[in-house]
């Protein structure tokens, strides 16, 4: 269990510890391409988190015997640095970081073509250099992004945030503290593209309520890291572009078309941000752009009804064929004892 | 009817939609419902009444036909393994390998090819379930000798090319070089002099930064051309 919730963690004004407000993210900021060796890699801050995601493959699998007749294999090494952490984290991977890779490389699969590269392995390595609490959401994140950087084609992103309860209140993205005193954290895996989840864990008690209001939040939130993954995949090549362009000694018949390309792109990405949105509400069926600017204001409104009704199906059914990737996780949101193991490795790390 | 939904040229990344209603699409796009998807990174390209996503990065993935540069990296008693920058090794049988029969009690397959040389072949079948197989003897292909081997990705090769080999043509006059481009992103060069290797080495490598945009051909021309008169003075 997490704490026992008589720990203050929501100051007079109704702000959390950090200043943050109960719906807000911690600043995020990706950098694509920052290994040179690996095939694609990403740089996640999601606040004090600092986690790099590494992407080899696909390539040959050694155990031979292990590969996939008819696709490939996602393996996941997710792995907590000795100074990430404030008591030094003993080099040797714990049960917890075996968890993680297993729930990331689950999650992972759902989105990815593996079909294209039987007996092949698609490795991805992901080290936290610096924890502050979600770091398995960060990571998860990143290695969707590097993915997509390494050109294994993929359905779409997934963005990931954990929802999570302080003192009575449910919060978006918690950090060190309130993962660690707060009463119970839902960290969620979400592809906007195709309105899916890849991953759902739940830890400490909810109610039926506030799992409902902390999953519309984390879904919010998730939208919301998605436009930042999906810029950070496009800056890199509209970068070079912007660099050709002034820097080459070109006439200006030259100049003129690639500037045009990227105001558009701007445009685009203006429009696909309201997708989502009514993705939502729908299952998949975003409505092309052009217009819909003014539309989605009327359709948000419809959001919460929607969602509601997903939460409460995947309460009350154990494996719900919405959650594709992950029907295994689903048990420990109705095993309370289950998590128990899990989070004393949990604090050990911390 | 369809739309679509993306100004030509435009970067993609995976789950961008691209267009609705029919269309006929190629490479990195799916369709669901009635949107068409990208699934990779890349770029947009609209024909007319044909799209697809180029996409700027990736493995390479064997097609018959490509001509490919590969190291042989195990020498069996009749066969040989090569490493040809994809997921998947491919093999090179004696038979294949030379013009004569190859007789595995009196010939010795080391002789040919030994571990650690560059070989230039050719895929003749891959179908995913097995590995690609290569043949040598056909004419061209074989051993390389001398030059250097610069790697690329291997979705830039297209663009290394040109149309109809303009953009390699270009480079290998300017330069005064011999090339020769792998569709795996493998590129041999071979120059006189050492600068003149090192000049094609740097054009290529400024083609597959810009890969995505306009004019690249001018602009490599210019900075060609621009090395040459820097020799004269």
């Amino acid at each position: 269990m997490a704490g026992d919730g008589t720990v203050q963690l929501i100051d007079e004004k109704g702000k959390r510890l950090d200043g943050r407000n109960f719906d807000e993210l911690r600043p995020i900021s990706i950098k694509i391409g920052v290994l040179e060796n690996a095939d694609g890699s990403a740089e996640i801050r999601m606040g004090n988190n600092i986690i790099i995601a590494a992407v080899y493959g696909p390539r040959e699998l050694h155990p031979k015997h292990r590969a996939l007749p008819d696709r490939a294999l996602i393996q996941c090494f997710y792995r907590m640095s000795t100074f990430s952490v404030n008591d030094r984290k003993s080099p040797a991977p714990s049960r917890r970081e075996k968890e993680i890779s297993m729930i990331i490389s689950n999650a992972l699969t759902s989105v990815v073509f593996t079909e294209k590269y039987p007996r092949t392995t698609i490795d991805v390595y992901l080290q936290v250099l610096q924890a502050d609490g979600g770091t398995r959401c960060a990571s998860l994140t990143a290695a969707s992004v590097a993915l997509a950087d390494a050109g294994i084609p993929m359905r779409g992103l997934i963005a990931s945030v954990a929802g999570g309860l302080i003192n009575d209140k449910v919060v978006l993205d918690l950090y060190d503290i309130e993962d660690q005193k707060g009463s119970g954290d839902v960290p969620l895996g979400y592809c906007p593209v195709l309105d899916e989840i890849s991953l759902v864990q739940l830890d400490g008690v909810f109610t039926l309520e506030q799992f409902e209001e902390c999953l519309k939040l984390s879904i919010k939130g998730a939208t919301e890291i998605y436009d930042i993954q999906k810029k950070a995949l496009q800056d890199k090549y509209a970068a070079i572009r912007a660099d050709v362009s002034v820097d080459a000694k070109e006439t200006k018949k030259e100049v003129k078309p690639k500037e045009e390309p990227k105001a558009e792109i701007k445009e685009e990405s203006q429009a696909v941000k309201e997708e989502p949105k009514e993705a939502i509400k729908v299952a998949p069926k975003p409505e092309i752009k052009a217009k819909p600017k003014e539309e989605p204001k009327t359709e948000v409104k419809e959001e919460p009804q929607a969602v509601k009704e997903e939460p409460k199906e995947a309460v009350k059914v154990a494996p719900k064929p919405e959650i594709k990737a992950k029907p295994k996780e689903e048990p420990k949101a109705e095993v309370k004892e289950e998590p128990q193991p899990e989070i004393k490795d949990e604090k050990e790390a911390k | 009817m369809s739309k679509i939904a993306l100004e030509n040229h435009a970067i993609v990344i995976p789950g961008d939609i691209l267009a609705e209603g029919n269309v006929r699409y190629g490479e990195g796009i799916i369709k669901r419902g009635d949107y068409y998807y990208s699934t990779v990174v890349g770029l947009f390209q609209d024909k007319g009444d044909f799209i697809q996503v180029k996409s700027l990065k990736g493995k390479y993935v064997p097609r018959s036909g490509d001509l490919v540069i590969g190291k042989i990296i195990e020498v069996g008693l009749t066969n040989w393994i090569i490493d040809i920058g994809s997921p998947y090794f491919a093999v090179l049988l004696a038979n294949n390998a030379t013009e004569k029969k190859f007789d595995p009690v009196k010939d010795d397959a080391r002789r040919i090819f030994n571990v650690g040389d560059i070989i230039l072949t050719k895929i003749v079948s891959f179908d995913r379930t097995r590995d690609p197989q290569v043949i040598t003897n056909e004419r061209g292909l074989g051993k390389l000798r001398g030059g250097r081997i610069i790697e690329i990705e291997a979705a830039h090769i297209p663009r290394v090319i040109g149309k109809k080999g303009t953009m390699i043509n270009m480079v290998k006059r300017l330069t005064r070089t011999q090339i020769i481009t792998g569709q795996n992103g493998r590129i041999w060069i071979q120059g006189k002099k050492k600068e003149d290797e090192l000049k094609a080495i740097e054009s290529i490598k400024k083609i597959e930064l810009e890969a995505h945009t306009q004019g690249l051909t001018d602009r490599i021309r210019d900075m060609l051309s621009e090395n040459n008169n820097n020799e004269i003075r």
